[in-house]
């Protein structure tokens, strides 16, 4: 099979300054027509750079500097803007992660689609309509002539990323370049789409160049793989022999760092609970004069769950599902509509304001984004100490305590003194994980606490948070979207849709043995679902 | 912050900015020794043009005072009113619109729709209305004109504190059990200010073009130097003796311009994505 796309050495410089010299250096890499090749590593890799420098855009002061881009033996490198135009989109298409902000908020779906041949074609009105309807057609969107009508707001996140396929499909280009384009999905709707972009890609024999960070997804759908590291392909080969019998080191770290969807033995748990959430529901009304036209969304519907002393629940859910919501009502981020949560005999629904700033000690919380949830204006050690602080403690002993804290958490406790932008991600989710462990509380609730990390960091911070809880004896409500980080850290799972538990249990049998259909869909959903299982469990 | 510094002295419109702003406060500063005699009492004979005496290099106004005399104090005057109208506007505006923003609800309900009363009206004429009301002395214009210049601050605050709130760092203090009076002005405010500290640049050279007009229609404090009365003065003689109203007008400009600069390179300074052009 001869490559349609092929990167000869190609190098991408960075402007000064930056934290390397080269985005990309040496790349090298082939893409046959029929085939799915996955470029897969961690943030900074260089991996989307890749694509960028592909189509030729690439951001202001970032310039190629090397090598080569052959497309149908034609050198992209040296093409000339308007000969770049007409290949982009009718040559190679590319389809990007957030479909929200890729496609146009004021214009229909429809005459966005149309663009593509009325730019590119000389069809008629009429047979660009039809061409139109047909792809949407074939994307698989419900109801082709309604959805051609929508705006994207209108759409759901997967369907605007069908409609973005159905995009970049319009002209039969020979290379499809794909640059996370399912990151921003529920895993139910990834794995309709990964399917999708599989069926296109073999009935129209499209080359396709697949971007992405998760293992799962590249066994799911990769021929080959090539696997980047600091703008370097470090290893690149047929996809079973890459993820069966990775060769390089980084290769090999990356895998193992993929949790298995296995859980590991169960751990023994106590009878006593402590902390007990009894029907509690939040409703959120919006929009409406007097009553008339309100939306009513019920994003906790009569929750009960069980946190045994010691134990770890986890709650598990796609967007939309209520399992952040949960997890605000029980520290009183939101006041829940009804029902009660009890810690050791203390109703934290029903306390005022100012009482359950008091209780606050007991029960603290880890946010998801490590960018957001530190105030960028405070040096670390302030952030941790200011807890103990309010709490009373006086202002040298909690500074004291808050550098102890960092070296626990595996930070250098001289970088107390830092200010939160000069941390990496899991470093600043690790001042995050000290901040929550300040107070002494009895029971953490952890939200998305390792989503917005790479894998490798993702695994860390799950072996720190397991240790946390062997040694002070945490009992921890974990919420999350990925069952495989839930099957590491969980003792007990809930499965929450649409504001409600549907399937509850301990992991190995909510996992195991699904009773409920949604909960075996969300399962089935998960890319790559053999991969790694047969792997020794790598954290505890 | 020294990074902060180097930013801004990157931008030469900035540094002219702040070397007028510099010049003008050396001029305040410079007064009582360069003239050290009572700005307001006669000096010589009246409207004698700039150059042509020695003794009065700027001239004369049409009562025989030295114009330069009025300009150096005048820029006392004027930075004073400047900066503590400024205060007051800032710290009113900044108060109601974190209140607002952080509460919400019914709470920023009221709040706004008091603040939108407030800029319904133009601002001149409320002055106007006040200064007549209370009198025109110094302190008086400087207050008044500092209650009419809050509404724009506050609701810049407000739209900093609507975005800042949900943010995680402030739901993680809220977890740890902070009061809302140090949420908003331990955790929400250090992060909102730095467009409303741009924005008093505009705060401060609108104080100041305020106390001129006012001062134009003889409505300021007759009784100390400021730019505004020589302007107004200047007034009856516009037309042959017109250096009696240029002089500080020119100074006027000059000040706003500064301030202006100052203002637009301290946004180009802490606005960090404008840091790459």
């Amino acid at each position: 099979m001869s490559a349609i796309l092929t990167l000869e050495s190609l190098g991408v410089r960075l402007p000064p300054g930056a934290d390397r010299s080269h985005a990309l250096q040496d790349v090298s890499l082939a893409v046959a027509a029929n085939e799915i090749l996955c470029v897969v590593g961690e943030s900074g890799s260089g991996k989307s750079m890749t694509a960028g420098a592909i189509m030729r855009l690439l951001p202001r002061g970032v310039a190629i500097d090397g090598g080569r881009v052959l497309f149908e033996d034609r050198d992209l490198v040296r093409a000339d803007e308007a000969e770049m135009r007409r290949i982009r989109g009718a040559g190679i298409a590319m389809i990007f992660q957030e479909p929200m902000t890729a496609l146009n908020p004021l214009r229909t779906i429809g005459d966005q689609i149309g663009e593509m041949f009325a730019i590119h074609t000389d069809l008629s009105k009429a047979a660009i309509r039809d061409r139109m309807l047909g792809l949407l057609e074939e994307v698989r969107i419900p109801d082709p002539r309604l959805a051609s009508r929508a705006y994207p707001h209108e759409l759901s996140g997967g369907q605007r990323q069908r409609a973005m396929i159905a995009m970049a499909l319009a002209l039969d280009p020979k290379v499809l370049i794909a640059d996370e384009p399912t990151t921003a999905l529920d895993v139910t709707t990834q794995a309709q789409i990964l399917a999708l972009i599989r069926d296109l890609q073999r009935r129209q024999g499209t080359a396709v160049l697949f971007i992405t960070h998760d293992f799962g997804v590249v066994a799911e759908i990769a021929d080959r793989v090539a696997v980047m590291q600091h703008g370097r392909v470090v290893e690149q080969g047929p996809a079973d022999a890459v993820l069966d019998r990775p060769q390089h080191d980084y290769t090999r770290q990356l895998i193992a760092a993929v949790p298995p969807l296995a859980a590991p033995p169960p751990r023994a748990l106590s009878d006593t609970s402590v902390l007990t959430i009894e029907h509690v529901s939040k409703t959120y009304r919006t929009g409406g004069f007097l009553g008339r036209g309100a939306r009513v969304t019920h994003a906790v519907k009569d929750v009960s769950l069980r946190l045994p002393k010691g134990g770890t629940l986890g709650v598990v859910g796609e967007s939309g599902s209520g399992k952040s919501t949960l997890a605000r009502c029980i520290v009183r981020l939101v006041d829940p509509d009804a029902g009660s949560v009890m810690l050791e005999g203390t109703d934290l629904a029903g306390l005022t304001r100012a009482e359950m700033r008091r209780q606050s000690r007991h029960i603290q919380m880890v946010f998801q984004d490590p960018f957001a949830s530190l105030n960028p204006r405070r040096r670390a050690g302030d952030l941790v100490a200011q807890g103990p602080i309010v709490h009373g403690t006086p202002p040298a002993r909690a500074r004291a305590r808050a550098r102890e804290l960092f070296a626990l958490v595996g930070l250098d406790p001289a970088s107390a003194d830092r200010f939160p932008h000069e941390f990496s991600g899991g470093q600043r989710q690790r001042i995050g994980l000290a901040r929550a462990l300040a107070l002494e509380p009895r029971i953490l609730v952890a939200d998305e606490p390792v989503s917005a990390l790479d894998v490798s960091v993702q695994a860390q911070v799950l072996k720190l948070l397991g240790e946390l809880r062997q040694r002070f004896g945490l009992s921890i409500i974990f919420i999350t979207h990925d069952l495989r980080v839930a099957a590491q850290i969980c003792d007990l799972v809930a499965v929450m849709k649409d504001g409600e538990v549907v399937e509850r249990g301990l992991v190995a049998d909510v996992f195991g043995a699904p009773q409920h259909p949604y909960t075996r869909a969300l399962l089935a959903s998960i890319p790559g679902r053999g991969f790694g299982v047969a792997r020794p469990v790598a954290t505890t | 912050m020294p990074e902060v510094l180097r930013d801004y002295l990157r931008s030469p419109p900035a540094v002219i900015g702040l070397a007028l702003l510099l010049l003008v406060i050396a001029m305040a500063a410079s007064a009582g020794w360069l003239f050290p005699r009572d700005p307001l009492a006669l000096a010589g004979r009246p409207l004698v043009w700039p150059f042509q005496n020695p003794r009065f290099w700027l001239g004369t106004d049409n009562s025989g005072r030295d114009i330069a005399a009025q300009i150096f104090h005048g820029a006392r005057i004027s930075l004073l009113i400047g900066l503590v109208a400024t205060a007051i506007a800032i710290a009113i505006g900044v108060v109601i619109g974190a209140v607002a923003g952080y509460c919400g609800g019914a709470v920023d309900t009221i709040l706004m729709r008091v603040t939108e009363a407030f800029q319904t009206l133009p601002n001149f004429l409320l002055l106007l209305v006040l200064v007549v009301v209370f009198g025109s002395t110094i302190t008086t214009v400087t207050i008044a004109i500092g209650v009419v210049s809050w509404p724009a601050p506050a609701r810049l605050t407000r739209a900093e504190f609507l975005s800042l709130r949900n943010r995680e760092f402030v739901q993680a203090g809220r977890v740890l059990g902070l009061r809302d009076a140090r949420l908003i002005f331990g955790e929400i405010l250090p992060n909102a200010l730095p467009p409303v500290i741009v924005y008093a640049s505009v705060v401060m050279a609108v104080a100041i073009l305020l106390e001129s007009a006012l001062a134009f229609l003889r409505l300021s404090d007759p009784n100390v130097a400021s730019w505004g009365n020589l302007i107004g003065l200047g007034r009856d003689v516009l037309r042959v003796q017109w250096y009696v109203s240029a002089v500080p007008g020119i100074a006027i400009l000059v000040t706003v311009l500064a301030v202006s600069l100052v203002g637009q390179g301290l946004n180009d300074a802490l606005n960090p994505r404008l840091k790459r052009r």
